[in-house]
């Protein structure tokens, strides 16, 4: 660890921060919908899901070769540029954790990454087809491959076992959900504790501390793990909440379903070269499971929002990565300058989620109705249809339950109005 | 830009497949578990012993399906 300049030890701490947001915004994927069937416990869930997170970063050696897998050219990378992008995919996570939608850290990551090198060195350093090929196209096949899978093996489920009783069965499918639950959690520590390491390394050979090539030290290796099972341990509840009870109702053979679907994708798209998003996997998995269930209902208001969310991942991750590269480009304050915004708006973002504290405590409560506080901070990132109040009327009548309790919200405050009706 | 729609239609074709087989087998060794008590009460020995037997095949595959899995993974 000779000669670290400042600017490099604050990389390797961003990337180390990434991480870490990185697993508790992704134990959703692997967690929620087995805490929100009762398959297990919230704290011994994510307890578990960090343990395999620890435990996937050290199994592979196989460190990513590329952080940005062919997007951009990588060859001219500065310390800056990776700064940049960091900064842009922690406060897109974190945007995203306060709002609880799910979107993907990786896709967070290779906005940020694309945001910065254009503004370093033009768009001639962004690969547009393999934006399409690795980013677009993915985003759309994860979660309807997902998803089909999951509603065809919930109707299987629900078909083959309809003369059997509940309560004799739903142990045996809580079981099955965690040994799958399980495979998704080592699979994300393998996958993306890689990554950390994969920008450390490339943080360590710009800064001339490695020769290129080389594998990273045990130091990076060990940081990395520690940091995404931290992440993963202090669980994003909030996330937890919308994929486990927001998204639609489970019960156990449906999430059964739903985790089995999103490991199968998630290993088969890893292992046959055509990458897909975890995230994506099991949200589109989630919803499948959902709609195998006769009567089952997805909450379309709550799915759209998370659309449009990930929609949003590439371009905001980008321009925030961009505005930062361009700042840090102006000198040395400005490398000060983004690490103050960066410290500032991620304490601001802690201290607004605080004002509506989702925790292991309440994650699985059933009420569903969203906070004033998100309500707010989603409608400020998404257009408008998604989540007013008139969208949830006309959800209502259609006859599937709405996410936001908007009519009941509103009673209370119309009662003095209306005193005949209380 | 070249889509590789030969990789994501196995993705597609592979998980599709895993899934349906592997819930099909998982549900119907719970079937056969928990029809247990009441083949007792009404049939001989003879048939608790092929349920409960073709529950365990049953989960020794999809165990021999997340050992795959694992595999997959460490690999």
């Amino acid at each position: 660890m000779e000669h670290i300049t400042l600017l490099l030890a604050i990389v390797i701490v961003t990337a180390l921060v990434f991480d870490f947001t990185n697993g508790f915004h992704d134990t959703a994927n692997a967690m929620a919908t087995t805490i929100s069937t009762g398959a297990m416990k919230p704290k011994s869930a994510v307890a578990m899901s960090a343990v395999l997170n620890l435990v996937g970063a050290f199994l592979s050696v196989e460190v990513a070769k590329t952080i940005s897998s062919g997007i951009v050219n990588e060859s001219g990378i500065s310390p800056e540029v990776i700064f940049a992008a960091l900064v842009g995919a922690i406060l897109w996570n974190l945007l995203t954790w306060l709002v609880g939608l799910p979107s993907s850290s990786s896709h967070a990551l290779m906005g940020g990454l694309i945001g910065a090198t254009v503004a370093s060195v033009g768009f001639s350093g962004v690969n547009g087809g393999t934006v399409i090929t690795k980013v677009l196209i993915p985003a759309i096949a994860a979660p309807l491959v997902a998803g089909i899978g999951a509603y065809l093996a919930a109707r299987l489920t629900y078909k083959l076992g309809k003369n059997t009783d509940d309560k004799a069965t739903s142990k045996g499918y809580r079981a099955g959900q965690i040994a799958s639950a399980g495979l998704v959690s080592l699979a994300h520590g393998t996958n993306d504790a890689q990554k950390t390491m994969g920008i450390i390394t490339l943080a360590l050979v710009t800064g001339g501390i490695l020769v290129p090539g080389s594998n990273p030290p045990m130091w990076v290796i060990v940081s990395a793990g520690v940091a995404i099972a931290l992440g993963t341990y202090l669980g994003g509840w909030r996330i937890i909440r919308t994929m486990g009870k927001g998204l639609t109702d489970l019960q156990p053979q449906q999430g059964f379903a739903a985790q089995s679907s999103a490991a199968s994708v998630i290993l088969a798209s890893s292992n046959l070269g055509f990458s897909l998003s975890t995230t994506h996997s099991c949200s589109g998995a989630v919803m499948g499971a959902g709609l195998g269930r006769k009567g089952g209902v997805v909450r379309w208001s709550t799915a759209t929002r998370m659309f449009v969310a990930w929609g949003l991942t590439l371009p905001a991750a980008g321009l925030v990565a961009a505005g930062s590269e361009f700042v840090m480009r102006q000198g040395d304050w400005g490398i000060a300058a983004v690490t103050v915004f960066l410290v500032g708006s991620s304490a601001a973002i802690w201290v607004y989620s605080r004002r509506q504290v989702i925790d292991h405590t309440n994650v699985v409560d059933d009420e569903v109705e969203e906070p004033g506080v998100v309500t707010t901070a989603i409608n400020a990132v998404t257009p408008p249809p998604a989540g007013t109040p008139a969208q949830d009327g006309v959800t209502a009548q259609d006859g599937l339950k709405t996410t936001i309790a908007a009519p009941s919200a509103a009673a209370p405050e119309s009662g003095p109005a209306s005193p005949a009706a209380v | 830009m070249k889509i590789d729609w030969v990789a994501l239609g196995s993705v597609f074709g592979v998980s599709l497949v895993a899934t349906v087989v592997l819930v099909g087998l998982f549900t119907l060794g719970i079937i056969g578990l928990s029809k247990q008590p009441s083949a007792a009460g009404q049939t001989g020995g003879g048939s608790v012993a092929l349920f409960r037997g073709g529950a365990y095949l049953c989960f020794a595959l999809c165990a021999a399906a997340i050992t795959y899995g694992i595999y997959l993974i460490v690999t």
